[in-house]
């Protein structure tokens, strides 16, 4: 079913959005009376969470009980039960909505389908147990926009996610999906990249280069081959906006590399995704056979004359490939391992030829710019950085989950209020922006409008979005440690500051763990991290040192307790640590010394024990074994 | 050359994934890939059909392969099993984990049980950091994981069949 | 008129053509940036440039890091330091980071003194090792019949990634796994010899340390020169005598034939012959098969195998032999003149004087690697014999000249022996790349037309193009001819031949750049293109000094035919100067 003019998507959409007009509820204000069938409601929409996070907690299950459920009570033809992409909250998933009263249901297990089903999509009852809870104030919200969680948020990359059926390209026509599509082909196409431009929309994956502008560079150059390439290898530990982008909305990509493709003059359209991303791979190539059935993608297009198409490529578990030239060597079927800039991709990329190469994120801003006009877009955020930013919240953390904010909203905003504060009550100690690339944030930093600048100038980066909260029990020379055994693991090999040179940095942070270490070896790290990011060869490289520098800069104290007092205030690095018992509390009941793996714990029974240090191999087993809290870490 | 032989049946089928991708090798990974998912593993004879059919050195596809960690050659387990080590699952206790799958199986990272039940892997993040830590067993993703868990859901997979 | 670039290198004003990088615009104001992955051997296809080693970085006024020189552009007005504090200081922690990752056990090392690692280490005043104690790479080792692998000593510049992919098309090695553990090797992690190396030797050429070096033969050879049993024969090949110098700091391009062969004698080979001669050789066995299959072709033979190609250079064997088995009928079937010297001088000579053959050791001094594999060939041996003992390489004459405490460029002049120390010009001419074929054409010409020939020199094929094609006037046939040196211009006729696109009657083939001048066994060149330039001209300098310049007017081959072969293609002369080849495809 091709469709061949703007008029007839028109159509399209307004007989779609009438399916969606139930889930257009949660545009209304105030918490609606919940519905039901019995209570009068004649059609309601269980929206359920099919991203990865849900489904690995039988979210598919969940779904089955709901269909066999609404089979089982004769009422399918009222009830429809839509799987969606993610609604961000993880940590409470797995998510069910039920529309059109907006209720929000968390952490649903198979076994609480029933009771929603008799209770609330018929009885118009709520399941109380299974609504939000305010840490707050103790009581349970049912309305999503009433949670703190979401009502700091503005969703533009994430505006289809958790609303639409991704598997189903009406559903995202319904929502002026393709519209900036149709509207673009009917312009010049230096028009449409003259609105991406105006917006100030900046690459989401990293550097933050404008987007427009690297539209423009590459619609210079003059080829018979062009190429758009979207990065979808997200590989920083932690960051998972662009596949819940995919499995969420992966239509706007779709739309957004046909709109590059008009404005950069290229009909090639490459997906390069990383190969852990299964589910993101199954909704796009069902976006693309859709699109393709629709005649969104594929020769003329929209009666417009302009033909693209896109394919889709797999990384296969390589870090360096989110760089752009390791990325296009890898696309080629070659080693991710960059090669210097330039030439830029927009000159010589895929196959030599010019290429465009943008990340998820930033993709899936470019439809919504177009609707809604760059003006509207660059009206949030700061002077510098425009629109919003998605972040992957996580770690100690009491709301894991994916969360977007208009670009200079500060990390406080976004950990406390957002993110409800640290997880059990503890300290907050820092806060890691920007995966192996970016530096840990400390207290001072946490009023700081959240921008590109801002970051790089305390010491971080945006990078994609990855931020980790730590708390207390962290040891920063050790996270310092875990982000380089990151670096040196994916490090492509081929420059020698990054090879040798984060390997041997690893080596002196390891000394220092370890309680080897010297206080000349801090400087050898400063020296070391400082010539890796000047001399390295891509980008990766060049910020590798990163998280060294920033820890070296923000918590130097917890360094040289290492080195000088052999102490980790954390208790994490195990070789500094040493186990004693309290003759005084020890009632020698040999508890410790029977589940000792190391037979390090002697006494006779009834008497106080003792730890041989030599033989401890600090495993912390006897701590958990004390009935008496008689052995003590420090 | 190669010390192992490939039956016929093997042969064929890697064979037939070159021809579907053209033997081009800008395709190169994506034909590993779906020789890997057939096969189960990239060992030398199969990429030394790969590197004739596609027309380049055998040296440019094993360079490949051994680039990029999801390629492997040796056989994985069964029941293959990967640990997340990304940043979300290290703060929230993943290396305690890892420790206890090792413990358990009786094996180290990137080897597999003599009965052929079991790998031990470790990923980069599988982006249900809302679940950390998590590990995968084959395509199921196991969240908020103890390493108490991890004794019985090995049973578990051990007492399949 | 081109627009130039202006620029300032360490406040110095430069004005460049457009494309050139910050390393050539700084070296043409007399500015030598240091640089280790970098090779360039312009006029050639060897080139290495993945700007990966970061001993070249430089400041540039307005950026944000620092940029390697060997592959940034220059731009105009920009503002370079090649020397500012941040510059040295980056590119000494390089240097000890490679250091740090390396054995340092240069006093034993072969590379030591010649060693680009280690001149840099000197050049940066490091005195000490900071980051000692960390992991090693440890990685491969191996001895092959050409080639020593010692890859502990690899700082991974890629070069001979490069030469093997990109120059030789041989795609052997390659670098394999990432990070730290990157290691460049063979086929698999395999033995060179289970994989398609030709041992051309060229990514020991362009190998920076002493990763990559040649099988070292000198300790063999001494033992058998003071060894009373044994008559030590010496047989130069033609390159060596034009680069020889060079290790004894003579200019490149200094002919040292004279002195080469008092040193050889000084050292204390029995007879010192000459590869010359067993190059004259060649061309009367080759130039009558040439002729052979030209007459059958005339003759509307469709079966004959057209265009002949020559076989003198063993890596292009290897190379045909693991690459285009189907095509074995094509190459010449004559040996290469090391060998067929070896096979005369146990046979025609040692019967000549009584001698027993198995009390000869034939040495080759040989500017290539790829000829100590060739001694090897079990085809090469009579009643178990080897033809050719074994081979050393220019540089390890060069070592064993000084080891024997010989001040070479005071040397007298000394003469070959006889009778297989006389040779022509078209045997000196072997030496470069189309100097097989040309040899050839002087004397294809005089005995297909039975005229002289009116001028000598076939220059349209000398010179550093990659493949070079002419038409001589045979007595009014339009004789073609094709010259290629490397690899991968030999894939591209091989490739063509295959299609049967590949128009030509003769074809050479030599895997070295610029031939056997730019051999593997050759005093290193260091990526100075003007060194081989300087060899291939001395080469036909010592063509022109000669009296005679054709093979076929060698008083001592015609002398050889008369006394034992009878004619070219005699059923003596194809036992012992012809051979046949094998396939040698891995499966």
């Amino acid at each position: 079913m091709k469709i061949n003019s703007a008029d007839a998507l028109e159509s399209i959409r307004r007989k779609a959005s009438k399916a969606l007009s139930v889930r257009e509820a949660n545009k209304r204000s105030g918490t609606i009376a919940p519905c039901g069938l019995d209570t009068g409601t004649p059609h309601i929409q269980i929206l359920c969470c099919g991203g990865t996070g849900c489904k690995a907690s039988e979210s598919a299950k969940i779904v089955e009980n709901f269909h066999a459920s609404i089979q089982e009570h004769g009422i399918a033809d009222k009830v429809d039960v839509i799987v969606t992409g993610c609604f961000g909250f993880c940590e409470k998933g797995p998510i069910v909505k039920i529309m059109p009263d907006n209720t929000f249901y968390t952490s649903v297990r198979p076994a609480d389908v029933e009771e929603i089903v008799t209770a609330h999509i018929i009885g118009g009852q709520r399941v109380e147990r299974l609504l939000y809870l305010d840490p707050g104030n103790g009581r349970h919200v049912s309305d999503s926009k009433h949670m703190n969680f979401y009502r700091k948020q503005m969703r533009v990359a994430l505006r289809n996610c958790g609303v639409i059926n991704p598997e189903d390209i009406t559903e995202y026509i319904g929502r002026y999906g393709y519209r900036a599509l149709a509207q673009s082909l009917k312009r010049p196409s230096q028009d449409v990249l003259d609105d991406i431009k105006a917006s100030g929309l900046r690459g989401r994956g990293g550097a933050g280069f404008p987007t427009g502008t690297k539209w423009e560079i590459a619609r210079k150059f003059k080829s018979d081959e062009k190429y758009v390439v979207c990065n979808a290898d997200e590989g920083d530990p932690g960051a998972f906006m662009d596949r819940s982008i995919m499995e969420g909305d992966p239509n706007s990509i779709v739309e957004a590399m046909t709109i590059c493709g008009y404005c950069i003059e290229a009909h090639h359209g490459l997906i390069y995704i990383r190969a852990e991303y299964p589910l993101a791979v199954e909704r796009l190539k069902i976006a693309i056979a859709q699109a393709r059935e629709y005649g969104l993608l594929g020769k003329n297009i929209l009666g417009s004359g302009f033909d693209f198409d896109i394919e889709i490529r797999y990384g296969a578990g390589a870090f360096v490939c989110g760089e752009e030239t390791a990325l296009i060597h890898s696309m080629e079927g070659k080693r991710g391992e960059p090669t210097l800039k330039p030439p830029f991709p927009a000159e010589a990329g895929y196959m030599g030829k010019p290429t465009n190469v943008n990340n998820v994120e930033t993709l899936a801003n470019v439809p919504v710019i177009l609707t809604r006009g760059p003006e509207w877009f660059s009206s949030i955020g700061t002077e510098k950085s425009k629109g919003t930013k998605v972040f992957a919240l996580a770690g100690k953390i009491n709301n894991v989950g994916l969360i977007e904010v208009p670009m200079g909203t500060t990390l406080r905003e976004i950990i406390y209020d957002i993110g409800g504060g640290v997880k059990n009550g503890k300290k907050f100690k820092a806060v890691q922006t920007g995966g192996p690339s970016g530096g840990c944030l400390t207290e001072k930093h946490l009023d700081i409008p959240i921008d590109y600048e801002s970051l790089t100038a305390a010491g971080s980066m945006m990078g994609s979005g990855g931020m980790i909260v730590m708390d207390e029990d962290d040891c920063m020379v050790s996270v310092a440690k875990f982000y380089l055994e990151f670096t040196v693991g994916e490090s492509c090999g081929k420059c020698t500051p990054c090879r040798i040179g984060n390997k041997r940095m690893l080596e002196i942070l390891t000394r220092i763990t370890e309680g080897k270490g010297e206080m000349g070896d801090l400087d050898q790290l400063q020296n070391l991290a400082s010539v890796i990011k000047d001399s390295a060869l891509c980008g990766l490289g060049q910020t590798s040192p990163n998280p060294v520098l920033s820890t070296l800069a923000n918590f130097r104290d917890e360094y040289v307790e290492h080195v000088r007092a052999h102490k980790c205030r954390a208790k994490k690095c195990k070789a500094l640590l040493t186990y004693t018992i309290d003759p005084q509390r020890c009632k020698g009941c040999s508890a410790c010394a029977k589940s000792c793996p190391a037979q390090a714990i002697m006494g006779e029974s009834r008497k106080p024990h003792v730890i041989n240090p030599y033989v401890c191999i600090r495993c912390g087993m006897c701590t958990s074994r004390c009935h008496f809290g008689a052995i003590s870490v420090i | 050359m190669s010390e192992m032989k490939l039956s016929c049946e093997a042969v064929r089928q890697v064979e037939e994934v070159c021809d579907k991708f053209n033997n081009d090798p800008g395709e190169l990974i994506a034909i590993l890939h779906e020789c890997q998912s057939k096969l189960g593993y990239l060992p030398e004879p199969v990429q030394r059909i790969v590197a004739r059919k596609l027309g380049i050195p055998a040296s440019k596809v094993y360079g490949v392969v051994t680039f990029y960690s999801f390629f492997t050659m040796t056989p994985k387990g069964k029941y293959p099993i990967s640990v997340c080590l990304g940043t979300a699952c290290y703060v929230r206790g993943a290396d305690k984990l890892l420790e206890e799958f090792k413990r358990v199986l009786g094996i180290d990272v990137g080897q597999t049980t003599p009965d052929g039940k079991f790998s031990l892997d470790c990923l980069r993040c599988v982006g249900a950091c809302g679940l950390a830590p998590v590990a995968t067993i084959g395509e199921k993703v196991y969240g908020r994981l103890n390493p108490a868990d991890i004794k019985k859901i090995v049973l578990e997979f051990e007492n399949r069949e | 008129m081109e627009k130039k670039i202006n620029l300032s290198i360490d406040k110095r004003p430069v004005r460049v053509a457009p494309g050139t990088t910050i390393l050539d615009a700084a070296a043409s104001i007399g500015i030598a940036i240091p640089t280790l992955c970098h090779i360039d051997l312009k006029g050639t296809c060897v080139k290495n440039n993945p700007a990966s080693c970061r001993i070249c970085v430089v400041e540039v006024e307005g950026r944000r890091n620092l940029a390697p020189s060997c592959a940034t552009v220059c731009t105009e007005g920009m503002v370079v330091y090649t020397n500012s504090a941040r510059v040295i200081r980056a590119r000494k922690t390089i240097a000890e980071l490679m250091l740090s990752d390396h054995p340092n056990d240069c006093l034993t090392c072969p590379k030591c003194s010649d060693c680009e690692l280690q001149r840099l280490v000197m050049r940066f005043n490091i005195r000490q090792m900071p980051f000692q104690g960390g992991e090693q790479s440890a990685r491969k080792k191996e001895v092959t019949a050409a080639i020593t692998r010692n890859m502990d000593k690899c700082i991974l510049c890629r070069r001979c990634e490069s030469v093997c992919n990109n120059v030789q098309s041989v795609g052997v090695l390659g670098a394999v796994r990432r990070g730290f553990d990157t290691t460049i090797a063979p086929t698999f992690d395999r033995m060179f010899k289970d994989t398609d190396c030709t041992y051309c030797g060229q990514c020991v050429a362009v190998c920076p340390t002493g990763a990559l070096t040649e099988r070292d033969n000198t300790d063999r050879l001494l033992d058998d020169l003071v060894d009373p049993n044994k008559i030590v024969i010496a047989q130069p090949a033609p390159a060596v005598r034009v680069a020889l110098g060079e290790e004894f700091g003579m200019k490149p391009g200094s002919i040292v034939t004279g002195k080469m062969v008092t040193a050889l004698k000084y050292l204390g080979f029995t007879k010192v012959f000459d590869t010359d001669f067993g190059a004259d050789l060649t061309i009367m066995e080759e130039g009558a098969e040439i002729l052979k299959r030209l007459k059958a072709f005339l003759a509307g033979d469709k079966t004959v195998k057209l265009p002949i190609m020559t076989s003198c250079c063993p890596a292009w064997v290897n190379f045909f032999e693991h690459n285009y088995p189907d095509l074995l009928e094509y190459p010449s079937s004559a040996k290469s003149p090391g060998q067929m010297f070896g096979a005369i001088a146990k046979t025609w000579w040692c019967e000549k004087r009584s001698i027993d053959p198995k009390k000869v050791v034939v040495v080759s001094i040989m500017p290539c690697l790829a000829k100590k594999y060739e001694c090897e060939r079990p085809e090469f041996t009579r009643d178990g014999l080897p033809d050719v003992d074994y081979s050393i390489s220019t540089r390890e004459l060069a070592r064993l000249i000084k080891r024997a405490n010989i001040r070479f460029p005071e040397l007298p002049d000394g003469e070959f022996d006889t009778p297989m120390g006389e040779s022509s010009g078209a045997g000196a001419i072997f030496g470069a790349s189309g100097g097989v074929m040309e040899a050839a054409l002087r004397t294809v010409y005089e005995v297909y037309t039975g005229k002289d020939l009116p001028k000598l020199e076939f220059t349209e094929v000398r010179g550093f193009e990659g493949i070079k094609e002419a038409t001589i006037d045979l007595a009014g046939f339009p004789l073609k001819v094709c010259v290629a040196h490397t690899l991968s211009n030999a894939r591209i006729l091989m490739d063509k031949l295959r299609k049967g696109e590949l128009d030509y009657h003769v074809v050479e083939v030599m895997a070295c750049p610029g031939g056997c001048i730019g051999g593997a066994g050759q005093p290193y060149h260091h990526g100075h293109i003007e060194v081989l330039q300087a060899r291939a001209a001395a080469v036909y300098r010592e063509d022109e000094g000669k009296e005679i310049r054709m093979s076929h007017k060698n008083p001592d081959i015609i002398k050889l035919y008369e006394d034992f072969l009878g004619e070219p293609l005699s059923e003596r002369s194809e036992e012992l100067l012809h051979t046949h080849y094998f396939n040698k495809q891995i499966q």
